[in-house]
């Protein structure tokens, strides 16, 4: 077994994660940061190819409460305002941050640029240019953790459970993959900055490691999960012809830029028939244009692989070569020609609205505990407003490790006992494996097309019910105990451990989706399909004697304020 | 058209010696050897050890590994039909399977 100790624990290497180790080590502490996957490349934040809000007033005079009134209005009044809040009026400082971090903000006559993006009422959202946002602030962080003294980087370690020690969080513990040892993590205060649950679906814009681990081990630790039922899809998800080296959700700023036309088999531009009239510009709000697309396809003017025809046949190649820059080169090597051929898109899991409670000051409400970035639920409520993800991400970081600092500074370093976290490293004992061989790979995939089939963005009661037994019956077959291996770098166990997770938050999402008897932003139900006022309310989750317990509260009420 | 690609992919720990599995992979035109390797995992061994984490993106940048003798990303490498020969980096320390040390030094976890 590795012993490692430090004062602050930051679990996740994304933006929030990096940003939040930045932060903690500013304020004197020592770090240790965290990732199952490499430093700054795993994750959700290095695939972000598009756009960051910000009331910046860069392109056009704003104000962070024009900026909060979109977010509120996108979020369909179900959102945590003072989290919002907190995103919009912060967004500013980060992005700035960030630019005399040399990032690159795209820029015009020295000017950071904006564009407008939908959802918003003016121009916004912040960008590096060619596709290159995430990769640039992944770079740009990475170059920033390495500047600053206190920050002891780790890779390949994947962190299985929170260790609870009197009610509070005293650090984790995990494996590290190379070697197959446990590790203990032992901290006086703990960040999970794991993102979000997309990769629960078949098809995601997510890496490897978006299970909804973070959701998981903060359930299992005490803490609070909310708004588990809104993921959003992304509307026009790449789906045919197969394309590798490029983020399934590229099109969006080109559409945006070049008005990419979304029609239907028939040829026929078919999203203002849903509620939205787009009139020649890019106005349709995610959740409308993914039902848009849904409903075509049911009503059989799909396209052949299943979803909708995104074209810039119409738009002359010299323009496209322009917006699209090196990409149109790389779209070329998987032999798609967008001045001949329409591509196919359709909805894909991209972003989760829910994940542990927090107050504005990042803390969950277990002592000790904290968390940062899309693996916070509320800000968003029941649909995110695009480019708001990588605000939360900086925006969290920097105020989760900055909390946390402070809770280590007053709380000093705990002292594990022999006890603390027992039955969790029992569960890493390589002594401690079944001796029938499951091919876990496979679990996975098929969790996947439960989720995908009976749990995606339009739902039934019917529906809903049969993925709940479906979870019951690949929790069945993965049993208590992992399977056996290889013994270093264990992709089986592994897989084992994320299926623990990946079943647990699934459970979340159908049960919060069963109850929610209306439809609300990402979550639609065809047997309630209207919103109602009644259910202006947050669903919340905590976890005791391994049982999974909801209630609802009045949508953002504070705090330990009352259940509705 | 499905065709099939047959993979000869090198295994092997730290501590044993290195075997040659041979695995036939089904796929249309356009599939990644990445989403071989990941095919194989879920079908017939999902022992096999291959670092990745974004999948399709090209991003994350761990998918390294030797193609018949060449270096490359296993998530842009294009599936053909016929042999294909896949093995770990050479030049770099063996951890398991297809699975090397690539992290940078100060980024490891000393065991």
């Amino acid at each position: 077994m590795i012993r490692l100790q430090s004062d602050v624990l930051v679990i996740g290497a994304g933006a929030a994660g990096m940003y939040a180790a930045i932060a903690a080590a500013r304020k004197g502490c020592s770090v240790h940061l965290i990732d199952r996957s490499l430093i700054g490349r795993g994750g959700a934040t290095v695939m972000a190819q598009m756009t960051v809000a910000v009331a910046l007033g860069s392109a056009c005079p704003d104000l962070a409460q024009a900026h909060l009134a979109d977010t509120l209005a996108a979020g369909r009044g179900l959102c945590d305002e003072g989290l919002s809040q907190l995103l919009c009026e912060k967004g500013p400082e980060r992005i700035r941050e960030l630019d005399e971090w040399g990032v690159g903000w795209a820029r015009k006559d020295g000017r950071i640029t904006q564009a407008h993006a939908p959802g918003h009422d003016r121009a916004r959202c912040v960008y590096v240019d060619f596709l290159n946002t995430g990769p640039a602030v992944s770079r740009t962080m990475r170059t920033q953790l390495i500047r600053i003294d206190g920050i002891r980087r780790i890779g390949d370690v994947v962190v299985t459970d929170i260790a609870v020690q009197d009610g509070a969080a005293v650090g984790a513990v995990g494996v590290h993959l190379g070697s197959g040892e446990a590790v203990t993590l032992e901290a006086a205060s703990t960040i999970i900055a794991t993102g979000g649950l997309t990769r629960l679906y078949r098809r995601n814009s997510a890496s490897l490691n978006m299970g909804g681990d973070g959701y998981a081990m903060a359930l299992r630790a005490g803490a609070e999960l909310i708004d588990m039922e809104f993921v959003q899809f992304f509307p026009i998800g790449h789906l045919a012809p197969r394309l590798i080296g490029m983020d399934p959700i590229m099109w969006d700023p080109f559409r945006y830029k070049l008005g990419g036309r979304l029609l239907n088999a028939q040829g026929e531009e078919f999203a203002e028939r849903y509620g939205q009239n787009e009139a020649g510009t890019y106005a349709l709000t995610r959740d409308v244009a993914t039902y848009a697309i849904f409903k075509e396809v049911e009503a059989g003017r799909g396209s052949p692989a299943g979803g909708a025809y995104l074209s810039f046949t119409h738009v002359p190649a010299a323009q496209l070569r322009e917006a699209f820059g090196p990409v149109i080169d790389r779209l070329a090597k998987n032999g798609i020609d967008l001045t001949t051929t329409p591509v196919e898109v359709a909805p894909i899991a991209h972003y989760h609205m829910g994940g542990i409670r927090v107050d504005a000051a990042m803390q969950t409400c277990v002592p000790g505990l904290f968390a940062a970035g899309e693996a916070v639920g509320g800000a968003n409520g029941a649909n995110r407003l695009s480019g708001n993800a990588l605000t939360e991400a900086f925006v969290f970081g920097e105020r989760a490790g900055a909390t946390a600092a402070g809770n280590a500074e007053g709380r000093g370093r705990p002292v594990w006992r022999d006890t603390t976290a027992q039955p969790e490293l029992a569960l890493l004992d390589r002594g401690n494996r079944t001796s029938v061989p499951l091919n876990t790979a496979a679990l996975v995939v098929e969790l996947q097309a439960l989720m995908a089939d009976k749990v995606g963005p339009f739902r039934t009661g019917p529906r809903l019910l049969e993925a709940a037994r479906g979870l019951d019956a690949l929790e069945q077959q993965m049993g208590s105990r992992p399977p056996p291996g290889s013994a270093h770098y264990d992709m089986v166990l592994m897989d084992w451990l994320d299926l623990r997770n990946m079943l647990l938050v699934a459970r979340t999402v159908v049960l919060a989706a069963l109850a929610r008897t209306e439809s609300r932003g990402a979550h639609q139900r065809e047997d309630f399909p209207e919103p109602l006022a009644e259910w202006e309310l947050n669903q919340v989750f905590s976890f005791k004697e391994r049982k999974l317990a909801l209630r609802q509260r009045r949508a953002a009420a504070p705090v330990g304020g009352v259940a509705a | 058209m499905t065709q099939i690609a047959r993979l000869h992919i090198h295994r092997a720990s730290p501590d044993s010696e290195t075997r040659v599995e041979t695995f036939d992979v089904p796929f249309e035109d356009g599939y990644s050897l990445l989403d071989g390797l990941r095919w194989i995992r879920a079908t017939s061994d999902a022992t096999l050890a291959v670092r990745y984490s974004c999948i399709n993106a090209n991003a994350c940048k761990e998918c390294m590994m030797e193609l018949d003798g060449d270096v490359v990303y296993a998530c842009t490498a294009r599936l053909r039909p016929g042999d294909m020969h896949v093995a770990p980096l050479r030049k770099k320390a063996l951890i398991q399977d297809l699975v090397t040390e690539i992290a940078p030094s100060d980024e490891r976890l000393a065991p």
